[in-house]
């Protein structure tokens, strides 16, 4: 049957027909919909771990266990799953792994361009890198087979235009597979030296295998249309080349990313005369053509940085580019906003009056860099606003901690935020940290997660209990708040700035966009009562703007949430 | 053959709906579809822009500047913004709605006025729809992009009820009714 699925969709139905059993991710844009949708299979047990590491590590286990498993991150998640990647390179398989991982060329939701496929040649394990959706169906399928034939993890790597993009898949029927005998191997499966030293010689084998399988595997497609121009190319590049030149040139079009071929690239450039590898990012392909001696031209052209298209590689090959128009007028701009009702706008007003350092995290809250609520003095990683702190406090001593504190949600602080406190209660710093406990994974679109009470299924499921959790790593300053309550917040925000002890602040209503929240009916602005003093606007909310000198709340937009009100020195707003 | 379709608007407003109605549609009527869309951080109200591209073969998911057929507005500033994308000879479809970008909700800029006369006195072909008056009218004013979807229907040509079937598949039982009454609206605007 044919489907129009996202390549994220694709990928889960390829995990479907490979028969795997076992799936565990941590959201993340642009991987996230891989395991939404791969939940709707019933024959795929699939959950939301607290982080990619946990994730990585679930599939080891179901992998070990002789089932086919599955786990998915965006770019930097592998940062965090790195460390059971790596050995499990060594150990390899029992059941079919695949780890999917989505990089974000142009940084559409990230905070930075890192390019996985370093990690392919780091761990010293097989990557594949699909162009469409048909091949994220067709490439998890091969990955699978890849695994247990070569005994090894597999990567399949996507980017955002390839995750993110919808094209016509051919469903087929699932492959039923018993679960593998499972047998107790120390020398395969304990990594102690020992054991690890015999390993790392076949990881080196298992390496030298795949390259003779890289000359010869149709993942990789030589096109040749009698072009004296090659172009050697993989993924969403290839369908930029493919569009912006179409059979005017010869392709040289790579499935498998890593280990890359050595005859199969050599013959295609004897071929040529002049050839081109064109890729998102790093040099990756590049150095290696380069390192064989073959004379491509790459990063001398085409950008490191950002997204291409179809524009951009015609304009660098032929310097041909389409004509457009466009108006005079200077267009304002339209950035991501903070939602109507969002219980996250409370507490960076009251951060940004008090004038305190904000320690960020990742999350929709990071928006709270923006103006006007401008709170926000640096975001590094997940869960680094704690540790972050810690360091700040060490570094600047008493002063920098009556000033100072961390924000983090609550997914956040459970993927790797807890760690971090775990370190305030134990080196003592004196630190302030603001969970924005909104129930739920807010950014990536609504995922539930150990906080919540419910799985991936929307079942019940135990939740963490955060006050009790804080209290158990050695915090006994634990206060709960409700954002809208802006007196409330700004009290107990500086009560714990002056105490003498690390403090949690949780921060506890549900993202007003959760369809089980109930709001109230929106408020208005009463004309004659509006001074036009724009303390309202302070807030940066979405529905309040100012019209002839006076501020006027949008109806449909308000939530009723209150926190202007609060704002407003002569009682105009209700 | 290859036809290109951007669909712009501000996030919340239904743009992912539109643009799957659309590449079904053109995937029942045999041709290559690609879709792409931008999910995460963009949708929390920004500019949220997808493409829809179909024809015997469609290799990239993305449209770039002068390069689309019609650009889909579901906002006035967005329609401007997305404008350098049209291609020669293309066309706007847009919405009248007018949604204040927060330089404007905090008074540092104001909304342009007389967009869509500036964007035809660029020579470019403008349909303007009051898709959100007609989405009232239809049921609900989530129906927007299904005014807009059947605005575009009409000026794209193929058979009505090829869009319907496609509607059909894309919308939830619940509201078929609503939104086929919107499609409606939208068509004959």
């Amino acid at each position: 049957m044919k489907q129009l699925y996202l390549g994220n969709e694709a990928v889960a139905r390829g995990l479907y027909e490979a028969g795997v059993r076992v799936a565990s991710a941590y959201p993340g844009t642009p991987s996230t919909e891989i395991t939404e949708a791969a939940v709707k299979y019933p024959e795929i047990s699939c959950e939301w771990a607290p982080n990619e590491k946990v994730a990585t590590e679930a599939a080891c286990g179901a992998s070990i266990a002789g089932a086919r498993s599955f786990c998915a991150m965006k770019h930097v998640g592998l940062n965090v799953a790195a460390d059971p990647l790596f050995t499990m390179s060594y150990i390899g398989v029992n059941g079919g792994m695949m780890l999917a991982v989505a990089d974000d060329p142009g940084m559409h939701s990230s905070q930075n361009e890192q390019d996985s496929r370093n990690y392919a040649r780091a761990a010293k394990v097989p990557m594949l890198e699909p162009a469409d959706s048909a091949e994220c169906k067709e490439f998890t399928k091969l990955a699978y087979g890849l695994s247990e034939e070569y005994d090894t993890p597999v990567i399949l790597r996507l980017t955002t235009r390839i995750a993110h993009s919808r094209s016509i898949v051919e469903t087929e029927d699932r492959q039923d597979l018993p679960l593998k005998e499972y047998q107790k191997d120390p020398a395969k499966n304990v990594m102690l030296p020992a054991f690890a030293k015999p390993k790392h010689e076949k990881v080196e084998a298992r390496t030298q295998a795949l390259i003779r399988y890289a000359e010869t595997t149709p993942l990789n497609r030589v096109e040749l249309n009698g072009s004296k121009t090659g172009v050697i190319t993989a993924g969403a590049c290839y369908q930029y080349v493919k569009e912006a030149m179409g059979d005017t040139v010869n392709y040289c079009k790579l499935g498998l990313v890593w280990p890359l071929p050595e005859q199969l690239l050599k013959g295609f450039a004897a071929q040529c005369e002049t050839v081109y590898v064109v890729e998102e990012l790093d040099d990756f392909i590049e150095n290696h053509c380069k390192a064989l001696g073959l004379a491509v031209t790459g990063k001398e052209k085409f950008p490191r940085c950002g997204e291409f298209s179809q524009k951009l590689v015609k304009k660098l090959l032929t310097g041909e580019e389409a004509k457009s128009v466009a108006l005079e007028e200077t267009i304002p701009v339209r950035p991501p906003v903070m939602c109507c009702g969002c219980p996250h706008r409370g507490v960076f007003y009251a951060l940004k009056r008090e004038k305190v350092y904000v320690s960020g995290d990742i999350g929709c809250y990071t928006l709270g860099a923006s103006a006007p609520l401008s709170a926000m003095d640096a975001c590094i990683c997940m869960g680094a606003s704690v540790s972050a702190l810690h360091g700040y406090n060490k570094a600047r001593g008493p002063e920098g901690e009556k000033k100072a504190v961390a924000v983090i949600g609550d997914s956040t602080f459970i993927h790797s935020g807890i760690t971090s406190l775990i370190d305030i209660a134990y080196n003592a710093t004196n630190s302030v940290v603001i969970v924005l406990d909104n129930s739920i994974t807010g950014m990536t679109g609504h995922q539930q997660n150990p906080t919540t009470g419910y799985n991936i299924k929307g079942d019940p499921a135990a939740a963490v209990d955060l006050e009790a959790l804080c209290r158990a790593v050695g915090i006994r300053r634990v206060t709960v708040v409700d954002p809208y309550d802006l007196k409330e917040v700004t009290r107990v925000l500086k009560e714990e700035l002056a105490t003498e002890e690390p403090s949690v602040i949780i921060s506890r209503r549900p993202c007003a966009l959760l369809k089980y929240v109930k709001h109230k009916p929106a408020l208005k602005v009463e004309p004659e009562k509006c001074i036009g003093c724009k303390s309202c606007l302070g807030i940066g909310c979405p529905a309040i703007s100012l019209r002839e000198g006076k501020a006027v709340i949008d109806g449909t937009q308000c939530v009723g949430c209150g926190v202007c009100t609060s704002l407003c020195p002569k009682g105009a707003i209700g | 053959m290859k036809k290109s379709v951007m669909i712009v608007g501000v996030g919340g407003q239904g743009t992912l709906l539109a643009s799957r109605i659309l590449g079904d549609a053109m995937m029942n009527q045999g041709y290559d579809v690609k879709v792409s869309e931008v999910h995460g951080m963009s949708q929390r109200g920004g500019s949220v822009v997808t493409y829809v591209r179909w024809g015997d073969k469609v290799a990239s998911p993305v449209i770039e500047t002068g390069e689309a057929d019609i650009l889909l507005a579901f906002e006035q500033l967005e329609a401007a913004r997305f404008l350098p994308y049209v291609k020669q000879g293309g066309a706007v479809v847009t919405s009248t709605q007018k949604i204040d970008p927060m330089p404007v909700v905090t008074g540092q800029m104001a909304y342009p006025q007389g967009l869509l006369e500036a964007i035809q006195a660029k020579g470019v072909k403008v349909l303007a729809v009051d898709a959100l008056g007609l989405a009232e009218e239809a049921g609900s004013q989530k129906a927007v992009n299904v005014v807009l979807i059947g605005a575009m229907a009409k000026r794209l040509g193929g058979e009505k009820a090829d869009w319907l079937a496609a509607l059909e598949r894309c919308v939830p039982p619940k509201f078929l009714e609503m939104n086929q009454k919107a499609f409606e609206l939208g068509y004959q605007a």
